[in-house]
């Protein structure tokens, strides 16, 4: 304390630390209104592929997402390793009516007039084979929902490229 | 006066540490990066086949992909690597040649895989295809209107270009040999 007097009283330009708080509030709040919180668990392992001619998913209120790859470590004993769907947090039995089960639940959260825009995000890992994703095309398209976007991450290297 | 302001406040010099700590929280939480992927349109579902429609040959582009991932493109294996050129060549055909499309307008092209295609793969093929496209929309938008295919070309003008080169891509039921 006495150190601290002792600069006090020389008066030497001190940096104000009293802004502080409110800079990391500001950062903050930034984040807390960037965080999507990941919902619910995956049960599946997805490393989706790359890919280039990639577009955005906008609003994320209107996106449903169908997850396909293998079941990870913790459940392989019950379900074993073939590829299997994840639709919210379940495993899919009976693709068909499941997926039409899912997309209904998903509309009753999505404004009527906005119904047309849905779109679902199949995130599929790289691995799986068509056998399955084609399984859940066809159910997609059972159920009408003919938007569908192919889930991907940039590849870089190719990107540069062009 | 002094002294008497002094007494009542309330130190806020932990308030830093409190915001510290809920900032981490959500900097670990958060993920910024947008979905992305490649975005498509699915054919409705219909009971019935549909009808076969006899096209000429020279307007149709078939690729292949068989349950070791292999290209099998107008007939021939190809490499993956030449599929985005030879697509556009397919769809502009700018010698006129007897062997390509007639016109953008009428270029098919024709994609079938197996169910033991890897996804990869498939993405992989359709990616080609799709970035031929947007190359073809790249190039005419930059010829009609002097910039880039994009958003701030607006939809009319999109339109007027998706009209000149439409996207069709049909997609045939998979084969069924190499599922495991």
């Amino acid at each position: 304390m006495a150190h601290f007097k002792k600069k006090r009283g020389k008066s030497t330009p001190e940096v104000s630390t009293s802004s502080l708080p409110d800079i990391i509030f500001m950062l903050l709040f930034f984040f807390m209104v960037v965080t999507v919180m990941r919902e619910g668990e995956r049960k599946v392992q997805v490393t989706v592929p790359q890919a280039t001619q990639l577009e955005k998913l906008e609003k994320k209120s209107l996106v449903n997402t169908v997850y396909v790859g293998k079941p990870i470590k913790k459940y392989q004993d019950i379900y074993g390793t073939k590829p299997r769907v994840q639709l919210d947090d379940k495993f899919s039995n009976n693709l068909d009516g499941d997926i039409a089960l899912f997309l209904e639940q998903h509309k009753l959260k999505v404004n009527e007039q906005l119904h047309g825009q849905i779109i679902t995000s199949i995130k599929a890992d790289g691995e799986v084979t068509m056998g399955v994703v084609t399984d859940v095309k066809t159910a997609l398209r059972k159920a009408a929902q003919l938007k569908v976007n192919y889930s991907a991450t940039p590849n870089s290297s190719k990107m540069n490229r062009n | 006066m002094a002294r008497k302001r002094e007494s009542p406040e309330v130190n806020a010099g932990s308030m830093a540490d409190i915001a510290f700590l809920l900032l981490i929280f959500f900097l670990v939480t958060t993920t910024i990066d947008a979905d992305k992927g490649i975005t498509v349109k699915l054919p409705p579902w219909s009971e019935t086949p549909p009808e076969t429609q006899r096209l000429n040959e020279r307007n149709v582009f078939s690729v292949l992909v068989n349950a070791t991932d292999d290209l099998l493109v107008r007939g021939e294996p190809a490499d993956i690597n030449q599929l985005r050129e030879r697509a556009k060549e397919f769809i502009m055909n700018p010698q006129g040649r007897s062997d390509l499309a007639t016109k953008p307008t009428s270029a098919i092209i024709s994609l079938k895989n197996d169910r033991g295609t890897h996804y990869k793969a498939y993405l992989e093929v359709y990616n080609e295809l799709k970035a031929a496209y947007d190359e073809l929309w790249d190039e005419e938008s930059q010829r009609m209107y002097g910039m880039p295919y994009g958003d701030e070309l607006g939809t009319a003008r999109k339109n007027a270009i998706k009209l000149k080169i439409p996207f069709v891509l049909s997609e045939a039921e998979p084969t069924n040999f190499g599922e495991d």
